[in-house]
């Protein structure tokens, strides 16, 4: 179906994302496939944490929760990248890389694509909603989070 | 026990450095291995040195050439240290000189390797990503979303660095410049005889910005070793010894959180590593003749070259100029062989070889001050690691 080739912002072929032998990232894995942006907040001193890990590096408690956070967030920094690293971007053009940061889950970071013109202007500061994007077909099915320029400026 | 007592300062030596041909990825006759035997003997060969007296190896990045193996391969009579740094890639490349020189200053060794063994060509190149169906860990945060290789994985910071700090391409510009032209007189180079101006910098392709394809380094095929020794034998060798006067590894608060949630994000890592190495040597940055700092990315190299106080960020721009960077007598002449840029990637140790002859005074481009010389090992990534070497003059 010719709208599926245009749902996805880079083509298929590039890595799966799957949660790690112990389980340890699957709620995020999981909360992406559900439209859900999912954070580890600890359930003791309320520490937010990303990546997830075992133990809250502040107060180490075990097993920080999980708490889904709204996907909104202001581009921390960027990328423009031209040079295919792998076989599935031959020809593929430029593309944007942006690592946002989500003010209000203590500024955790996270990496996905800007959606747009890949050469428009990118303003560290501007700020940014999260788009899922769902890769049904991808074995095993896959869903990423990406992000867009908002239209309406946030209150500061 | 005082901590002043605990240090490497003067306690150890190189006496002897050796290195393959340096080769374009995929382009050496040899394997591995025999790439790394080949840059072991020289080392003991420019030492004078018989090969069988080795008693231990250190190297880093996991190299692939097992201490094992290698003592078997050169009748070593009984092997007593073998030592791997974590992580850190090229990070490694000064924490596997100190880890050789902690085994000689513990007494669990008295002559020690350290090498970096390297065949892209015949193990697959770092800048390709290819061949891989589903991913976990940090890499699935990134390589979804086309963040696959290095200089994506960098690029980012860099850019963040120059937004807080104002930093200009022209200053990144001049760190391959300086490279290139260090290159020009180095017969070892892969890029001797292949100059680099700034218009030819500007017209290149970019790779993701803002790195140009001359902001990047090579991927190459290739060995390099040195002999370490204690300082009570350091005299006892074909060269003039050159000490170690101090090294320091390791990086600052979570710099290991991962997917690019370390606190201080733009930053080469050195935040802490920096202070050590000069706490430990009793010198500072204005102490420093010749500096050898790795070039994964040319971004990383200002940061790192800031953190270790050659300039603070916001005078990059000012410091960075190519007159500045050159031998024999810029202001800071900066990785005299080329470096990764240009001499050969060989994941950094080719700059401490380098750092070894410039206190010789046996460098291609020989520096004027030269009695203490700077490796800056890795920058970006964690663990970092550094070194300064020096003459007998500094003791």
């Amino acid at each position: 179906m010719s709208s599926k080739a245009s749902s996805t912002y880079l083509p298929a072929g590039l890595p799966i994302p799957v949660a790690e032998p112990d389980n340890l990232s699957a709620p995020y894995w999981t909360g992406l496939r559900q439209n859900r942006l999912m954070v580890q907040r600890c359930g003791h001193c309320h520490t937010w944490q990303f990546g997830p890990e075992w133990l809250c590096h502040r107060c180490y408690a075990f097993d920080p929760h999980w708490t889904e956070v709204e996907p909104r967030g202001r581009i921390f920094s960027w990328e423009r990248v031209w040079h295919p690293s792998h076989a599935a971007l031959r020809q593929h053009g430029p593309y944007l890389a942006v690592l946002v940061e989500i003010p209000h889950a203590g500024g955790v970071r996270m990496v996905g694509n800007l959606l747009g013109d890949p050469m428009q202007a990118v303003v560290i500061g501007a700020d940014v909603e999260g788009v899922f994007e769902h890769r049904p077909d991808s074995d095993p099915p896959s869903s990423l989070l990406q992000w867009r320029i908002c239209q309406i400026a946030s209150i500061p | 026990m005082a901590g002043t007592d605990r240090t490497l300062r003067g306690r150890v030596a190189v006496v002897g450095i050796g290195e393959t041909e340096y080769y374009r990825h995929g382009a050496s006759p040899d394997p591995e291995f025999k790439l790394a035997l080949k840059a072991i003997l020289t080392a003991c060969n420019d030492a004078g040195l018989d090969p069988r007296e080795i008693d231990g190896f250190a190297s880093y990045s996991d190299d692939r050439s097992d201490a094992s193996r290698l003592a078997a391969a050169l009748g070593t009579r009984r092997l007593r240290a073998a030592t791997m740094q974590w992580g850190g890639g090229g990070g490694g490349c000064c924490a596997a000189v100190a880890n050789a020189a902690a085994s000689i200053v513990a007494g669990l060794a008295d002559c020690v390797v350290v090498f970096r063994s390297l065949a892209q060509g015949q193990y697959g190149r770092f800048g390709q990503a290819t061949g891989i169906d589903t991913i976990s860990g940090e890499k699935a945060y990134l390589m979804p979303y086309g963040v696959l290789a290095p200089p994506q994985r960098f690029a980012m910071r860099v850019q963040r660095y120059m937004h807080e700090h104002g930093v200009r391409q022209e200053a990144l510009r001049a760190i391959a410049l300086a490279s290139y032209h260090h290159a020009q007189a180095n017969p070892r180079a892969v890029m001797h005889g292949k100059p680099l101006d700034a218009a030819k910098y500007d017209a290149s392709r970019w790779i993701a910005e803002p790195f140009h394809l001359y902001d990047c380094c090579m991927e190459n095929d290739g060995a390099a070793a040195l002999v370490l020794v204690s300082e009570e034998r350091a005299g006892e060798f074909r060269h003039k010894p050159v000490y170690v006067l101090g090294a320091a590894v390791g990086s600052g608060y979570r710099a290991g959180a991962i997917p690019h949630n370390s606190p201080l994000y733009a930053s080469a890592s050195f935040d802490t590593v920096a202070p050590d190495l000069y706490r430990m040597a009793g010198l500072g940055p204005s102490d420093v003749g010749v500096v050898q700092s790795y070039e994964n990315f040319t971004g990383g190299v200002v940061m790192a070259l800031a953190e270790h106080g050659f300039f603070r960020p916001e005078e990059a721009n000012e410091f960075l100029t190519l007159e500045n960077l050159i031998a024999p007598s810029g202001r800071l002449p900066l990785n005299t062989s080329g470096g990764n840029l240009a001499e050969c990637y060989m994941h950094g140790f080719e700059l401490v070889l380098e750092a070894v002859r410039q206190v010789r005074g046996m460098s291609t481009n020989q520096v004027k001050r030269n009695d203490v010389a700077m490796v800056i090992g890795g920058p970006m990534v964690t663990p970092v690691s550094n070194l300064l070497l020096g003459s007998d003059a500094m003791l």
